[in-house]
């Protein structure tokens, strides 16, 4: 009968848990750039911004890749339509902040909608494969982009303006944006998963048939949420050229793709946190390992299969089989 | 006119050959096991290595030919071995994770052995000159050999898969993996089989390619989403699909990147051409893709089962 009870009852101490996490992530992270100071090691704060950035792209492709089972292998297309937003705005004479996220936003929102749409009627590894596709399409336009630096990039000349002030151009306000839209981010999602619709989409996950049983078509709600994570992924990428002021394709290569997959299986999916966790992790060992060895894919690799072959469920999962943060997942 | 396309057909067939080769164990690894294997790039770039490597020490191309299959066949089983085996009943984002980290670890290995700078492999005396084809144009004998070659593995592996015992339970296996394994065929031994082999004809392509190609830690990735588009083309599973797909995306490839802006030039003014012309080329093959999921989202040859 407890077993039944606690089947029963709201997941509500779990969630807690989960906010709990989060709110230390988001207090350490705060206090990144005076340890930097107090530390002299600056750039720390500059790896710290790269980490949050992908925190955001890694949590936008949890809400369908973790809440709708929708792996999505071309995600980081959307990385690249928010920094081409700032390199072509920019170069158009528009330097702010919000204009250029708007602009990230409504490309990405028209791309998603329309390659969502075609990608939905496929299943499985058909929908890896479709998305796939579509992300190296992406990557082929702006490869082949000869008036935005083609296949080398182009350099920024400055970073975004907010609201006509510079706030972006110290390491410090870069970083402070950063983590305030890392929050902003986070709890979007946490309500929206919450939601109505959230639950919705978490029913398709466990069995689309149920759901359309009992009354919801599941195509209109895996749609929204498809097109709602390539707006939040186009977030990271303006913060990305911003940090970089740099553009490229590389940006949103399959490699990148797989990357973002790879950090949420890491952390954990499915829960939020696990995806910023993961995204955190990530970007740091890269950086990390970097500065030990020019062969740090060889060890990166490494932890990368080791956790696959030993630790299913990713950080979160390895955590709860110690027996250390039982609701952190 | 004509013969500029006659030329690029063969060269369009000829690495749609290519793309069949390393997609043929691949679908098979995909269908029958059902597991997403993003390091099948690797071993065909390890096989062009292993040509360069063997090529530096022997100076006799056939002879390193023939190092390379057995080479490939050993690094695919003690992958098999030391990781894949131990991930097949695992859902395909733990599957995406371990070969993800198997191509860093591999390409980094790559790198620290051979460092990263192009090898290029001399071509054999005997198939090096050019045969007359139609008038005035003037076709290699390699390349023409690795079609007969690919055309020959294609057959082959007909043969095995619809004449052989071992074929009809690879057949057997991609319709429902269980049932065979109840019916008391050890499933484990045929996965083991299927994945060595095809590790074999990816190491085997990438040999044969290093001579027209040159050999560069990066040549597994950019053959590796190819192929993925060429297994889903022809539907996860079926190595007729792979064929017949990769012919196709070979084809459409070559020559889109040859007559798209011929084509274009007619309508538009030729700078613009030019643009979208380099624009349009490469996202043909994935354009191509996306409409066949379209209309057949299993694939061409693929059967129409959620798993």
């Amino acid at each position: 009968m407890t077993d039944l009870s606690q089947a029963l009852a709201p997941a509500r101490p779990r969630l807690a848990g989960r906010l709990k996490l989060a709110l230390c992530i988001f207090a350490l992270m705060a206090a990144v750039p005076p340890l930097a100071h107090a530390l002299g090691e600056p750039f720390l704060i500059v790896v710290a911004t790269r980490m949050m950035v992908f925190a955001i792209a890694a949590l936008s492709l949890d809400l369908i890749l973790g809440y709708g089972a929708m792996v999505s292998f071309g995600h980081a297309a959307y990385l690249g339509f928010g920094a081409y937003a700032v390199a072509v705005l920019s170069r158009a004479g528009i330097d702010d902040l919000f204009l250029h996220l708007l602009a990230g936003i409504a490309a990405s929102a028209v791309f998603a909608a329309l390659t969502g749409a075609i990608s939905l009627r496929t299943r499985g590894v058909y929908f890896i494969m479709i998305t796939l596709a579509f992300g190296q399409m992406a990557f082929f336009f702006f490869v082949s982009f000869s008036t935005l630096g083609g296949d080398d990039g182009v350099a920024l000349t400055a970073r975004s303006t907010v609201l006509g002030m510079p706030l972006l151009q110290g390491a410090q306000g870069m970083f402070y944006v950063t983590l305030a839209l890392l929050v902003l981010v986070f709890a979007g999602l946490y309500r929206l998963t919450l939601s109505r619709f959230g639950r919705v989409l978490t029913g398709t996950r466990e069995s689309a048939l149920r759901m359309q049983a009992i009354g919801f078509r599941p195509f209109p709600y895996q749609l929204t949420a498809y097109v709602i994570a390539g707006c939040l992924c186009s977030i990271a990428g303006v913060l990305l050229a911003n940090q970089a002021i740099y553009v490229s394709p590389a940006y949103m290569s399959w490699h990148r793709s797989g990357e973002m997959i790879v950090m949420l299986v890491l952390g954990g999916i499915g829960s939020l946190t696990g995806a910023m966790v993961g995204g955190l992790v990530t970007i740091a060992l890269e950086e990390g390992l970097a500065r030990y060895s020019e062969h740090w894919r060889l060890g990166f690799g490494l932890i990368l299969v080791l956790v696959a072959l030993f630790s299913p469920g990713g950080l979160s999962g390895l955590l709860r089989r110690l027996g250390l943060g039982r609701d952190a997942t | 006119m004509f013969n500029l396309f006659l030329l690029q057909l063969l060269n369009g067939a000829q690495f749609g050959i290519l793309l069949f080769l390393v997609a043929a164990g691949l679908t098979l690894v995909f269908g029958i096991m059902d597991f997403i294997n993003l390091a099948h790039g690797v071993l065909y770039m390890v096989g062009g290595y292993v040509m360069a490597m063997m090529m530096g020490a022997t100076n006799n191309f056939w002879l390193s030919l023939a190092m390379v299959l057995p080479l490939t066949l050993a690094v695919g089983l003690v992958l098999e071995v030391l990781v894949f085996r131990r991930l097949y009943d695992r859902s395909h984002l733990d599957q995406v994770l371990a070969t993800f980290g198997l191509v860093l670890v591999l390409s980094e290995l790559v790198r620290i052995i051979w460092g990263s700078a192009p090898l290029s492999v001399a071509m054999p005396e005997i198939l090096s000159g050019s045969v007359p084809l139609a008038g005035p144009v003037r076709y290699p004998v390699y390349r023409l050999g690795v079609i007969g070659v690919g055309l020959g593995v294609a057959l082959a592996l007909w043969f095995v898969i619809a004449r052989t015992r071992v074929g009809m339970l690879l057949r057997a296996g991609a319709a429902n993996r269980s049932m065979v394994s109840a019916l008391g065929t050890d499933i484990n031994r045929l996965f083991m089989l299927v994945f060595a082999a095809g590790a074999m004809l990816a190491g085997f392509a990438g040999a044969i390619v290093s001579p027209i190609l040159s050999v560069d830690p990066g040549m597994g990735d950019s053959i590796l989403i190819l192929t993925f588009v060429v297994i889903v083309i022809g539907g996860v599973g079926s190595v007729k699909g792979a064929f017949c797909a990769a012919l196709l995306a070979g084809i459409v490839d070559t020559l889109g990147r040859m007559f798209g802006p011929i084509i274009l030039k007619s309508i538009m003014d030729p700078a613009a051409a030019a643009q979208a012309g380099r624009t349009i080329a490469p996202m043909l093959v994935y354009v191509l893709m996306a409409a066949v999921l379209f209309w057949r989202p299993a694939g061409l040859f693929g059967r129409s089962v959620a798993r």
